[in-house]
């Protein structure tokens, strides 16, 4: 579904490096993203996924190359345009929580964009709303749960009306629960508002659930291509210190003690309509 | 722990007082501290204690959260007590025993001065009872903003106490936690000799102060993510409405007001 689509992002050849330090984050890296997608960004801890996030954002600007969002070259000017356009969950649930209750937090993102009150109002309730979350208007923080927090996040990212939405490891803080929640939250609202998503992501059952994924290694695109494609790879992304989902995993184990499987399954339910059909034609 | 804090604690309620502006309120207990210095007589000292009872009636708080408020402080209320008790050396001689002196003036300033307490701590621990942190902040923005003109940044100190505010429950979770953590390898918070006590405070504190740098930093982030450029060109979520009833309570206190200067020892009856 992706290819073909209008790009929201375009990354063209980018390259960046922390001051003061010899090694790039990122190495030329260019790819796309398109209108209404869901994009997995893998990789292991230092592959450079949460600095390309951070220059999504303009929260860090690229040494060479170009970043369009939406056809708005990034830069010093647009930098603000662009954060209406690109909204960012972060991981941790506490440290991204400005308000003093609920309401406020998620108000927080209009009033520095000097949204007029009553269109506030409106926004603040409908956007709490879609996250299931207008029951706690007046709550603060410390009363609310991981997954709880991490939704009414997304209430202020949405509230803002976005066109693309980044998960910067947005649930790696939340136990299984909160963790479904937040992205049920999410696919939700991508069907509904039509927003584009990029997860960046540790979670490979979360990342086999997307339209496209891109691996990260060392600071570089090491593969781009849908989850089925990716998942092939294996043995590969084990050596890329990376794991593969647990149906693939088990797919795996069947095959050792004689199994075949004429493709690579990426839920429970493929593997488990796989097993039944195999027992029903042998 | 947070349940034994009373310092800055706001307790829902819908009652006259809830519902004033914070500003008002802000006035009001700023006017009423100047004016319990008014009072000097047992007249007067009634008038101020009525006019406190009434507004906490008012309120509708339950009694022991003011006392709850009152605990950490009583030992300083105590103290003054004793001292004008014992150290006051004006009218009548009322008790005589080995060195202790007790006059009639002691226990009459004694009493006075620690009421003048009481009648302080009720009614500021009233505000922070019947008004959310971010209202109060608000409030002291709104009251703070003619300073705008001689460059004070209103803006920043506004933002900087509400989120001061709204972090303390989340450090005091976290200082929590990090205290279980050094107990369970074996650091000891209770006992020991006063050295040994600050010492283990170390262990506490760093990681509490490292980790501040670290959500700092993470808050810094997601702030300017979500579009934070600073106070300029941002509109207000809240709103704050100045409503018959403040006007009212300021107009009460500029009541007793006259009332403690007619009143009080050296005033004009």
């Amino acid at each position: 579904m992706a290819e073909g689509g209008n790009a929201v992002i375009d990354i063209h050849q980018v390259s960046f490096r922390y001051p003061e330090q010899e090694t790039y984050a990122l190495k030329d890296i260019s790819f796309q993203v398109y209108e209404g997608e869901w994009l997995a960004i893998v990789g292991h801890n230092g592959s450079g996924k949460s600095t390309l996030a951070r220059l999504l954002n303009g929260l860090q600007f690229p040494e060479t190359g170009s970043i369009t969002v939406g056809g708005l070259p990034l830069s010093e000017e647009n930098v603000w345009e662009i954060r209406r356009r690109v909204g960012m969950v972060f991981q941790n649930p506490d440290n991204q929580f400005v308000g003093t209750t609920v309401q406020d937090d998620v108000a927080f993102g209009l009033e520095n964009h000097g949204v007029p009150r009553d269109i506030m109002v409106e926004r603040v309730h409908d956007a709490l709303e879609r996250v299931r979350m207008s029951a706690f208007l007046d709550r603060e923080p410390h009363h609310l749960s991981g997954g709880q927090k991490q939704r009414v996040a997304i209430a202020g990212i949405i509230a803002l009306q976005p066109k693309v939405i980044i998960l910067d490891e947005a649930t790696s803080m939340l136990d299984p629960v909160g963790r479904k929640e937040v992205l049920g939250t999410i696919r939700e609202l991508k069907s509904e508002v039509g927003l584009t998503v990029i997860s960046i992501t540790h979670d490979l059952e979360e990342a086999a659930q997307a339209d496209r994924m891109i691996v990260m290694n060392q600071g570089q695109v090491y593969k781009e291509g849908v989850p089925r494609e990716i998942f092939q790879m294996d043995e590969k992304l084990i050596a890329l210190g990376l794991d593969i989902p647990f149906p693939v995993k088990m797919a795996k184990a069947l095959k050792t003690i004689g199994f075949d499987f004429p493709m690579i399954y990426l839920t429970d339910e493929e593997l488990v309509d796989a097993l039944w059909t195999l027992h029903l034609s042998k | 722990m947070m349940e034994k804090m009373i310092f800055g604690r706001y307790i829902p309620g819908d009652s006259v007082i809830h519902r004033m502006d914070p500003r008002s309120k802000l006035i009001f207990v700023f006017v009423f501290i100047c004016i319990v210095f008014l009072a000097n007589n047992a007249v007067t000292y009634a008038i101020l204690t009525a006019f406190t009872m009434l507004v906490m009636l008012l309120s509708k708080v339950p009694v022991r959260f003011f006392i709850n408020g009152l605990m950490p402080i009583l030992w300083l209320v105590v103290f003054t007590f004793f001292l004008q008790l014992f150290f006051n050396r004006e009218g009548q001689l009322v008790f005589h025993y080995a060195f202790i002196r007790i006059y009639s003036e002691g226990i009459r300033q004694g009493v006075f001065i620690s009421l003048r307490f009481l009648l302080l701590i009720f009614l500021t621990s009233l505000l922070t009872l019947t008004t959310t942190p971010i209202s109060l902040t608000d409030g002291i923005e709104m009251l703070l903003s003619p300073l705008l003109k001689i460059k004070f940044p209103v803006h920043e100190l506004a933002l900087m106490m509400s989120i001061s505010l709204r972090f303390i429950p989340t450090l005091m979770d976290e200082t929590e936690k990090i205290m279980k953590a050094q107990m369970a390898r074996g650091v000891d918070f209770s006992g020991g000799s006063l050295k040994d006590r600050v010492k283990a405070i170390i262990p506490l504190l760093i990681p509490l102060f490292v980790s501040s740098f670290k959500r700092a930093e993470e808050l810094a982030t997601a702030m300017e993510a979500r579009g934070y450029q600073g106070g300029e060109g941002r509109t207000k979520y809240r709103l704050l409405v100045w409503r018959p009833a403040d006007t009212l309570s300021l107009c009460s206190l500029a009541a007793v007001t006259v009332l403690l200067v007619l009143f009080r020892d050296g005033g004009i009856l």
